[in-house]
């Protein structure tokens, strides 16, 4: 019973209501750095452990510490300056022990602390009241939404790179147009639950 | 007072946060469904920049520089946390329109930005106002375009029907696809006009695309709000906010010659990464061919 409902959540949170494309969450790294699919996967994988570890930590100081001291309406500020001390933290570990790791994703990071998606997965987990199981699903699904975004609009940018287009929509304004065809796809996806 | 209407000019037009510098896309985005969530999200932003520049100007001299970005952050996210109950308990129909992007105004680019690159540096009066400015400035452009969107996806504009019966409502507009469009053709539209105002001899070097023109968020680096460091591990110790603010402009001016060195000698990163893609293309292009012809 418990695995249907974190399988629906899984799909729900990825592709139903996209972070990116149906949220508005994340688009700074969306739009940015999604000039190479190399980059975006790059992106996607530091995203994906930077929620997912966020989702968890955020999860167990909203149910050991904020609620028990009957300080949730703190939980803002909290979340905000745990994660960007959470993020600066894991760039210092990764440098320090893990410099393969570090390499990988070590310039994405910092990138990351401010990311709005971050810190709206957070807010989402405490607003519908997932458990820190559910939060940390949730996080992790909605991060995967964000890479599989991020990749395949890499790829529809790497091929449209010599395409003739008009002076005024070079740049910026083509990739708006190719993401928003995006988001009506992924519309699609709401007929899955 | 003259300092008081530049700031305000400065913030409404000269140097409009989502039409000029393109800051803050997150809530342009989401929130722009109808004129009266653009204005709601417009003026709940306003008074969270301008306090929250009024008190970190006050503040400048007493907060280190090593720790200037969680102090701000703590600030932005106290006058954040207040904006949402007071909506909560007064304007509960907003509230619940708005939901999860009111708490999200905290990483907005646009405060970070001015605490940062304006209130910092300045005097109190002028920070209130600059961020007043710049929130009238950041209210007309959501209000705008939540207008636009409302007219094209509903026929409506703040609720009233205002387009003739015979015309079918665009509903995609209202939905998530329509914000990546109306976003896309404003965006070419600011193209269109930096052209023609550079070709009249303008300067036109503070207009931005935002967070997104470039991979290393460096269009964002005079708002530090993207590529900075939490807690700045480089600044200097016992250094004065305004001294490493000086510090760090030199730092941005000397990376800026430094980039233009790099890229005069033909070395662009960017060029180097679409000649691969280049060939990828034609690779695959090849392959299909080949399959074809069997």
């Amino acid at each position: 019973m418990m695995v249907k409902e974190l399988l629906i959540l899984l799909v729900g949170s990825s592709l139903v209501s996209n972070v990116v494309l149906s949220q508005f969450l994340g688009l700074c790294p969306f739009l940015g750095v999604s000039k190479s699919t190399k980059t975006a996967a790059g992106m996607g994988v530091a995203v994906i452990f930077v929620i997912t570890l966020a989702s968890v930590v955020a999860g167990a100081i909203y149910t050991y510490i904020l609620t028990p001291l009957d300080v949730t309406y703190l939980q803002t500020i909290v979340f905000i300056l745990v994660i960007a001390a959470l993020v600066q933290f894991v760039e210092m570990v990764l440098k320090k022990f893990i410099p393969s790791l570090y390499q990988a994703l070590g310039v994405y990071l910092p990138l990351i602390t401010t990311n709005c998606a971050v810190l709206g997965v957070a807010l989402t987990n405490v607003q519908k009241q997932y458990g820190i199981l559910y939060s940390t699903v949730n996080g992790f699904a909605t991060a995967v939404g964000f890479t599989i975004a991020i990749v395949v609009l890499a790829g529809l940018r790497e091929k449209m790179a010599y395409n003739d287009i008009p002076e005024s929509f070079k740049g910026m304004p083509i990739v708006l147009l190719t993401a928003g065809l995006m988001a009506i796809a992924f519309c699609g996806f709401s007929g899955l639950l | 007072m003259s300092k008081v209407k530049e700031r305000l000019v400065n913030g409404i037009i000269k140097e409009n946060p989502t039409f000029v510098l393109t800051l803050g896309m997150c809530p342009t985005l989401a929130v722009t469904t109808s004129a009266i969530n653009g204005l709601g999200m417009g003026l709940t932003t306003m008074v969270v920049l301008a306090l929250s520049n009024a008190i970190i100007s006050a503040l400048r001299k007493v907060i280190p520089d090593r720790v200037r970005i969680p102090a701000f952050i703590v600030v932005i996210a106290s006058f954040v946390t207040i904006m949402q109950f007071l909506l909560q308990g007064f304007i509960p129909t907003l509230y619940d329109a708005l939901g999860i992007y009111i708490p999200l105004i905290v990483v907005n680019c646009i405060i970070l930005g001015r605490a940062e690159s304006y209130a910092s540096k300045n005097p109190v009066i002028p920070s209130l106002f600059d961020g007043i400015g710049m929130g009238l400035g950041f209210t007309f452009a959501l209000t705008i375009i939540g207008a636009v969107r409302e007219i094209l996806g509903a026929g409506e504009v703040f609720g009233y029907h205002i387009m003739p019966a015979s015309f079918e409502p665009i509903r995609i507009f209202i939905m998530a696809p329509g914000a990546f469009f109306v976003l896309a053709m404003l965006t070419a539209a600011q193209n269109k006009l930096k052209t023609v105002f550079a070709a009249k001899g303008k300067d036109v070097s503070k207009v931005g695309s935002g967070c997104s023109a470039d991979a290393d968020c460096s269009s964002c680096s005079e708002s530090a709000a993207c590529a900075h460091k939490f807690i700045d591990t480089d600044a200097v110790p016992g250094e004065s906010l305004e001294e490493g603010a000086k510090r760090r402009e030199e730092e941005i001016k000397q990376n800026k010659s430094e980039a233009e060195d790099i890229s005069a000698d033909g070395t662009d990163s960017e060029d180097t990464d679409s000649d691969d893609a280049d060939v990828e293309y034609i690779d695959i292009d090849d392959l299909g061919t080949d399959e074809e012809g069997k």
